[in-house]
């Protein structure tokens, strides 16, 4: 797909066929389970699962050797080897924790490499993962970036801040002008997804002794993220959508939390059940929480019990992501139930 | 709608189907289309496929419908379920209608028909003869309100070949058949687009969702020179000639707005955009991949005219252009408070009378409800 230099490889690892890259240098997998020389690799592979599941970006300490041809490939070494413990752990958390900061860390690449006039091989390489991976055609204009339109609207619908509305963006010619900070802002969300389907899609190799004890501890690691929840099929999109902003850790505004409660209390759901639900939150407080999901069951306060709000309330809040199995229906409770 | 009534209608729509279905515009990959139709006196049915012109033909003069529709969305399999239809894209379409830009002519031919008694009355808010408020408002023609649509559809199609790039070409313009107009975009890249990204588009058309720094407004110590200027694109040009009028008045109105405040400002935004330069569409048409919507070329039940696209829109005039049933006298007992043109004639006010009309008047007002044959 993209010919891939060793800088940017080091800088946008998970574009590497893993397999393919190790042969390249000259390795092999049972080398890093097995190596004493190679630990180290092995243990900065855990450190880097483990900092982005904290939500950092990984960001190795300087070492003190500054020849770059050992430390572009460690970093790259260190990212295979992650995707070999978080599937040989198989947490979903950690790899979804994993990609978004990866794909945090790459956007930064991204956006001093979009605006690097000293190196164009870095600009047009930045360009180019966003027309090959996102198919968004972006070019340079004076300071600026400019998207087709369309191209624009399919991803910023993914942002719930005004400014990311086309009405307030500056518009011209079916173009839209984007800061080199926005620019990589745009595909954060679906870097995060490519990058976390390209480890979904990867092999499981099998296991090798000097793995166990990391993977081992990644179980461990997975114990304090995993949120217990009953994500049956028949959710409706904007319910689902609302659980993976909350499961992202992204911030989830006050209706679609309402939204989201009172449809799972609607399906039966218990406060035990549903609270555990906004732990990711980035303001979750439990005892808020569990209060304010009170308040709407009707459990206290007015007595009142809330029900779900329909679907033209939620499309008014930007929530409704329809598909064509809504068809029709008023309300999100009548999902799966009604049919044509 | 009483029996008589309801074979008149059935025949004289049935009629101007047989003398001109050379109106009806098959719109293009007709067959990725789902077509649908309503009966008078009856729900919709949806989900139809047609192969050729022949089978449109054959659906119209067996149904006979009052309505006719057709998708704006290709689908692998138009006629399945909607779950199965397989969708792959839809037109960008637009409606206009004169009841969502509530000029102030519009109570001035507007009257109510009583639910309960069937009483027509000039506007009011019970009914004069058995006080039910349960009303129907019925607007006839006006072409002060069909002149401020097209003014509307004029700025629309400047947004959507300046802003949007879209090609004039692409854009077909037509009279909805009763007090507006439709547009349809085909061939652009918004094809694409799902409802949500659709939605984002209504609320730049509609100029809607506004935040004040993006015109100007910065948090803190606010610079005057971060405000429009007239002549830029988009937007910001658009608001700039709407609160600055010109060139010499931006200053005097930029001190005037930031002495109000950025709270003040964002009302003003809100509300040019709610009343003057915000395009007003209906957004529940645009956001929506899965419509069906009119077929150019039939006749529409709310008043026998017809949705006819029009090349030059400044020219047409839909009460006459798309007024195309035939002239034969017909009998009817009318009952219409306020009058009403159509092909330049000039019909009512009736009073319960009994009176000869051409039929294409007859239809007009046996669809607004307000006359029945005699
Ligand atoms: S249409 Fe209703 S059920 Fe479907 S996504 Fe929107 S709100 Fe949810
Ligand atoms: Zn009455
Ligand atoms: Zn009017």
């Amino acid at each position: 797909m993209i010919s891939l230099g060793q800088d940017e490889i080091a800088k946008y690892p998970f574009l590497a066929e893993a397999g393919q890259y190790l042969n390249d240098k000259g390795f092999t997998l049972e080398q890093f389970a097995t190596d004493p020389d190679l630990k180290i690799i092995v243990d900065k592979a855990y450190e880097r699962i483990e900092s982005a599941a904290e939500g950092k970006i990984y960001n190795p300490k300087a070492d003190n050797s500054s020849d770059k041809d050992i430390i572009l490939p460690l970093n790259v070494f260190s990212f295979l080897i992650a995707i070999v413990l978080l599937k040989l752990s198989g947490h979903n958390t950690l790899i979804n924790r994993f990609s978004l900061a990866e794909a945090r860390r790459a956007e930064k690449f991204l956006e001093r490499d979009l605006v690097s006039d000293s190196n164009k091989t870095s600009e047009e390489f930045a360009i180019k993962i966003f027309r090959d991976i996102f198919s968004i055609t972006i070019k340079k204009a004076g300071g600026y970036f400019v998207i087709p339109i369309s191209d624009y609207l399919q991803h910023a619908v993914n942002f719930h801040e005004l400014e990311w509305k086309l009405v307030n963006r500056h518009v011209e010619n079916g173009m839209v002008f984007l800061s080199t900070h926005e620019s990589a802002r745009l595909i954060r969300k679906e870097l995060g997804g490519y990058i976390s389907s390209r480890i979904r899609a990867a092999n499981t190799p099998s296991m090798s002794k000097g793995f166990e004890d990391k993977v081992h501890k990644l179980s461990e690691l997975a114990k304090k993220f995993v949120v217990k929840t009953i994500v049956s099929t028949e959710y409706p999109p904007c319910i689902k959508h609302a659980i993976e902003v909350l499961n992202n850790g992204e911030n989830l505004p006050h209706f679609g939390r309402f939204m989201l409660a009172t449809f799972l209390l609607g399906r039966g759901q218990t406060i035990d059940e549903i609270a555990p639900l906004f732990k990711n939150a980035p303001d979750w407080n439990e005892k808020v929480t569990r209060y304010q999901i009170k308040q709407i069951s009707g459990e206290t306060g007015s007595n009142t019990k809330y029900s779900c709000p329909s679907c033209d309330k939620i499309e008014s809040h930007d929530m409704c992501f329809a598909t064509p199995d809504c068809d029709n229906i008023i309300n999100p409770m009548q999902f799966g139930k009604k049919r044509l | 709608m009483l029996e008589n009534d309801l074979k008149f209608l059935e025949e004289t729509f049935k009629q101007y189907y047989f003398d001109h279905f050379d109106f009806i515009h098959i719109p293009d990959r007709s067959l990725e289309r789902e077509y649908g139709y309503k009966k008078f006196n009856s729900g919709m049915v949806r989900h139809i496929s047609l192969k050729t012109d022949k089978d449109l033909r054959l659906m119209l003069m067996t149904n006979v419908p009052s309505d006719v529709f057709c998708s704006n969305a290709y689908y692998s399999f138009p006629n399945l379920p909607m779950a199965e239809k397989d969708w792959k894209e839809a037109d960008l379409i637009f409606d206009i209608d004169a009841k969502d830009l509530n000029l102030s002519c519009r109570k001035d031919h507007t009257c109510v028909k009583c639910l309960s008694c069937g009483e027509v009355s000039l506007l009011h808010d019970t009914c004069p003869k058995c006080k039910s408020n349960k009303l129907d408002l019925l607007s006839l023609t006006c072409d002060n309100c069909i002149s401020g649509v097209k003014k509307e559809v004029l700025n629309l199609v400047k947004i959507l070949t300046a802003d949007l790039r879209i090609d004039d070409k692409n854009i077909r313009i037509s009279f909805s058949g009763n007090e507006g107009f439709h547009l349809y975009v085909t061939n652009s890249p918004y094809n694409q687009l799902g409802s949500k990204e659709r939605g984002d588009l209504i609320d730049y058309i509609m100029f809607r969702r506004v935040m004040p720094e993006r015109f100007g407004f910065k948090k803190e110590n606010p610079s005057r020179h971060t405000f429009p200027e007239l002549d830029e694109a988009g937007w910001r040009g658009r608001v700039a000639k709407e609160l600055f009028g010109s060139k010499s008045k931006r200053s005097k109105a930029i001190t005037k707005i930031i002495s109000d405040g950025k709270l003040a400002y964002q009302q003003i935004l809100e509300e040019i955009g709610k009343n003057s330069i915000g395009i007003k569409i209906d957004p529940n048409v645009t956001v929506d991949i899965h419509r069906i919507f009119r077929l150019e070329g039939s006749l529409n039940s709310k008043s026998g005219l017809a949705k006819l696209a029009c090349d030059n829109i400044e020219k047409f005039n839909p009460y006459a252009e798309a007024c195309l049933i035939g002239d034969e006298p017909v009998e009817i007992s009318a009952n219409s408070p306020i009058e009403f043109r159509l092909k330049n004639r000039r019909f009512g006010p009736y009073t319960n009378e009994k009176i000869s009309v051409p039929k294409y008047a007859a239809a007009y007002m046996l669809c607004k409800g307000i006359a029945n044959l005699v």
